[in-house]
């Protein structure tokens, strides 16, 4: 294929995921705005004012980043995940573009952008709804933006992975149940884990979430829990090893072809 | 004769270990029409899932305008369209656009797809329907949305399993008929169908396979000629296609 013709067929495979998630808005954008008002409605209009300061800013102010890298990391995750499962599963439409030229890196290209994509937008919702709240200092917007792309593009991988291996519905919902949903609250979305007794500081430094919600943080505040080159860091091995992941199950056809 | 495909000794045995495909060597020259015709289980849709690259082979050799699918996937994907037996299809997407968004994964832009699968579908007869979503449709118009799917990059080769299945009488002729205007534009067609009449009005060769092997491959006037005129009437009324695959397949067909 010519590279115009890479393009169009990557270019397909993103505007279809996107008329899908335009088509059921409901069910892909609106959950994530009700469940974050209701989380700064609690954290920031009831709890916020008794809890004070942290890292010298408003209770609220500090619980923003983490509740929108809660947002970012689940739909970025679940996007790939369900659309891969659906189609695999539910239609069988995945032989549309296995049975096409379509390389599989353009394929995982594809699936991924359309997660990463959706946890962006997310995001940039679940931030707009911070502002009925609190004001938001901005220290670096680069930074904000990198750790809001980065961290779409890992759990849009990790969700294309587990897509591809899921067996049953079952399968795409007990991780961001049962592993996401605890390594984000045990990783500093409500508080600083400088708080933390030594035990427990020590345990939450081997979730890798809490260097996301950290350098998201940075963004925000300019101060962060680690350096930030240490949650950079982090976050390129982990894209590279499930990019690695994705790539080489697609490409085999393990899970997706006879 | 440039050969549309060619199959040498290909072979499939499953992770559980069941063999499906035996050694089975095929090919069928440019232009023609060619049916393949078996019991269930004896391993066409495996055969075809190879082909168009659902399947992995186990063994053996699968080249299609002579470029081997296994060492260019992509080159040899180009040349061919499928329409599968099951309906694999997002219901919930608008007509026009499984077959435009189809297009793209073949690198076809929508500016040019747009207006091809306009004329694909209304030529097929769903000129009326493009806007509605595929759940709307019956089970005719669903197949028949498969074919313009299938046809949309403009293969040289289209591989139809079982595309009249479920299909009323009416329906199933006006389809024959667009088939045979495929193959006079020079579209080569490998059709398996358990309507052996289908297989007899359209196909010039014809194959035999069960149990994952070959036992008959010729014209369609070699096939019939092995039928043997003097043998007793089977109490069912039935073509001479279908006696004679009948008594190939003798016992080896599933049975209630």
């Amino acid at each position: 294929m010519t590279p115009y013709q890479l393009w169009t067929s990557y270019y397909t495979i993103i505007r279809k995921d996107v008329v899908r998630m335009v088509r059921i808005w409901p069910q892909t954008f609106l959950p994530s705005i009700v469940t974050s008002t209701l989380y700064f409605l609690i954290f920031g209009a009831f709890l916020g004012s008794r809890i004070g300061e942290v890292h010298g800013v408003p209770y609220v102010m500090f619980v923003v980043p983490g509740l929108v890298m809660l947002a970012v990391v689940t739909n970025a995750y679940m996007n790939t995940a369900f659309v891969m499962f659906q189609s695999k599963f539910f239609a069988r439409n995945i032989d549309e573009v296995l049975v096409s030229p379509t390389p599989p890196w353009v394929l995982v290209a594809g699936f991924v952008s359309g997660g990463v994509l959706r946890g962006v937008v997310i995001g940039c919702l679940v931030l707009a709804v911070s502002l009925f709240f609190t004001h938001l200092s901005i220290h670096s917007l680069f930074v904000i933006f990198l750790f809001l792309v980065l961290t779409s593009l890992v759990f849009s991988l990790a969700g294309l992975v587990n897509g591809v291996f899921a067996k049953s519905i079952d399968g795409i919902n007990i991780v961001p149940t049962f592993v996401l949903q605890p390594l984000v609250y045990l990783g500093g979305v409500f508080y600083s884990t400088q708080a933390l007794p030594g035990f427990w500081g020590t345990v939450t430094k081997f979730d890798p979430i809490f260097y996301l919600i950290n350098g998201f943080r940075y963004g925000f505040l300019g101060t962060a829990d680690v350096p930030l080159y240490v949650s950079t860091g982090l976050l390129v091995a982990f894209s590279a090893a499930f990019l690695l992941a994705a790539w080489y199950l697609i490409r085999t056809g393990l899970g997706l072809r006879q | 004769m440039e050969l549309a495909l060619d199959i040498k000794d290909l072979k499939k045995t499953y992770a559980s270990g069941t063999p499906a495909l035996k050694g089975v060597t095929l090919s069928i020259p440019q232009g023609d029409f060619f049916a393949l015709l078996g019991p269930n289980g004896a391993g066409k849709t495996t055969l075809i899932s190879i082909v168009t690259g659902l399947a992995d082979k186990s063994s053996g050799s699968v080249r299609v305008f002579g470029v081997d699918m296994e060492k260019e996937p992509q080159k040899a994907r180009l040349h061919v369209g499928v329409v599968p037996q099951n309906f694999n299809f997002n219901i919930f997407e608008k007509v026009i656009d499984i077959v435009v968004n189809q297009a793209g994964y073949y690198g076809i832009p929508r500016s040019v797809a747009l207006p091809r699968a306009k004329k694909l579908l209304t030529d097929l007869g769903l000129g009326e329907k493009l806007n509605v979503t595929a759940r709307e449709l019956s089970g005719g118009m669903q197949r028949r949305l498969m074919i313009a799917r299938g046809l949309i990059h403009e293969p040289k080769l289209l591989i139809l399993d079982e595309p009249t299945a479920g299909v009323d009488v009416e329906l199933r002729r006006s389809m024959w008929a667009y088939l045979e205007k495929l193959t006079k534009s020079g579209v080569t067609i490998l059709l398996t169908t358990h309507y052996l009449e289908e297989a007899e009005q359209l196909a010039k060769r014809v194959a035999i396979i069960t149990k994952g092997e070959i036992i008959v491959n010729g014209t369609m006037e070699e096939v019939l000629a092995m039928h043997d005129d003097s043998a007793p009437k089977d109490k069912y009324r039935a073509g001479k296609l279908e006696e004679v695959f009948l008594k190939l397949v003798e016992g080896d067909a599933p049975t209630l």
